[in-house]
């Protein structure tokens, strides 16, 4: 119970003291509270209620299934170019919010990703999903998230290759969450 | 989403076909990651709401306004760098910006930091990857934004 309490210290006192305020705003009908419970905090629970159980079972099957000589061979130290390609590929296709691709990180790096890999994965993932990029497009037009795009992946490319060093040389580890 | 959602409902089905346990093995362990890191993601996003709250529509629109001059910039980083804001919630809003005035140049390095930036999912991040990398990954990729918000900025004044 320690342990538990301890690995949550911060998480445990928000908790209860928003389920506590959230609650005070209905009985006295405080409507600052009230909005911030169903038009933010909901939202978010509808879009993460289905989206992270999702990648966290695609994370378990591809755990069980795909081999580490595999991966290792396609995205792993020396898969170069076309290794930053897949990877990118991978992450664009992906839906749901930033904090969803940590646990795919955490899988693809256990299997043998090289680190540069796993930070082009996460910056990838952070500026252009497709499913989203549609909504982008349709909202501020395609010469802008074309630009974004075309700019952002050099850029990301030097600070992954950065991360990359970092984290290979203090032999830094992506934990299970 | 949805087709992720069919595509991972398939992938399980498939799975179980071929391999009982196996998929008994995934599936738990998928859940199991999901309950450890919930306490977390729950903080974070009553967090992120109540900063939501107090970032107003009109907030924004005064700070990032044409009036503001370069302190618009200085704001646009800052306020993507901290809220994370969901696309479905942050393009609406960005063409409503647009609308009351705002640049395209100021949209250009709110919508980079917004995207490259999380300050508030640092608490999650740090659970995968450790704090100092975390910050420094978010530092990093903070500069990389100003980069790409400022490159765009520029194109859009001059052309």
């Amino acid at each position: 119970m320690w342990e538990l309490y301890k690995k949550y210290k911060y998480d445990f006192p928000i908790i209860i003291a928003f389920i506590v305020f959230v609650l005070l705003s209905y009985f006295y009908n405080y409507n600052p509270g009230i909005s911030i419970f169903e038009d933010n905090f909901w939202g978010f629970i509808k879009e993460m209620i289905l989206a992270l159980p999702v990648m966290f079972i695609l994370v378990g099957l591809f755990d069980v299934w795909v081999s580490r000589e595999r991966v290792q061979k396609h995205i792993g130290e020396s898969s170069g170019i076309r290794g930053m390609m897949l990877i990118m590929l991978l992450a664009f296709i992906q839906a749901g919010p930033i904090y969803a691709a940590f646990p795919v990180a955490y899988i693809l790096w256990k299997k043998g990703t090289s680190a540069r890999n796993i930070f082009i994965y996460l910056s990838s993932a952070s500026i252009a999903k497709i499913p989203m990029l549609a909504f982008e497009i349709g909202f501020l037009g395609l010469k802008f998230s074309l630009l974004r795009i075309f700019i952002s992946i050099p850029i990301f490319i030097i600070v992954a290759t950065i991360m990359g060093k970092y984290f290979t040389k203090n032999n830094c580890e992506v934990k299970n969450g | 989403m949805i087709p992720i959602i069919i595509l991972t409902a398939i992938l399980t089905i498939v799975s179980f076909v071929f391999d009982k346990q196996k998929t008994k093995k995934a599936v738990k362990k998928g859940v199991m990651m999901f309950m450890k890191i919930l306490p977390t993601l729950l903080s974070v996003i009553i967090v992120v709401s109540v900063v939501l709250y107090l970032v107003s529509d009109e907030l924004l629109i005064e700070y990032l306004g044409n009036e503001a001059g370069l302190g618009a910039y200085v704001s646009a980083a800052v306020i993507g760098s901290i809220s994370i804001i969901p696309g479905f919630i942050a393009y609406p809003l960005a063409s409503i910006l647009l609308k009351t005035g705002v640049s395209f140049s100021v949209l250009s390095v709110f919508i980079t930091t917004l995207k490259m930036v999380g300050v508030l999912t640092i608490p999650i991040e740090a659970k995968f990857f450790g704090f100092k990398t975390a910050i420094i990954r978010n530092t990093l990729s903070f500069v990389g934004a100003i980069l790409v918000g400022g490159t765009m900025a520029l194109i859009y004044h001059y052309y």
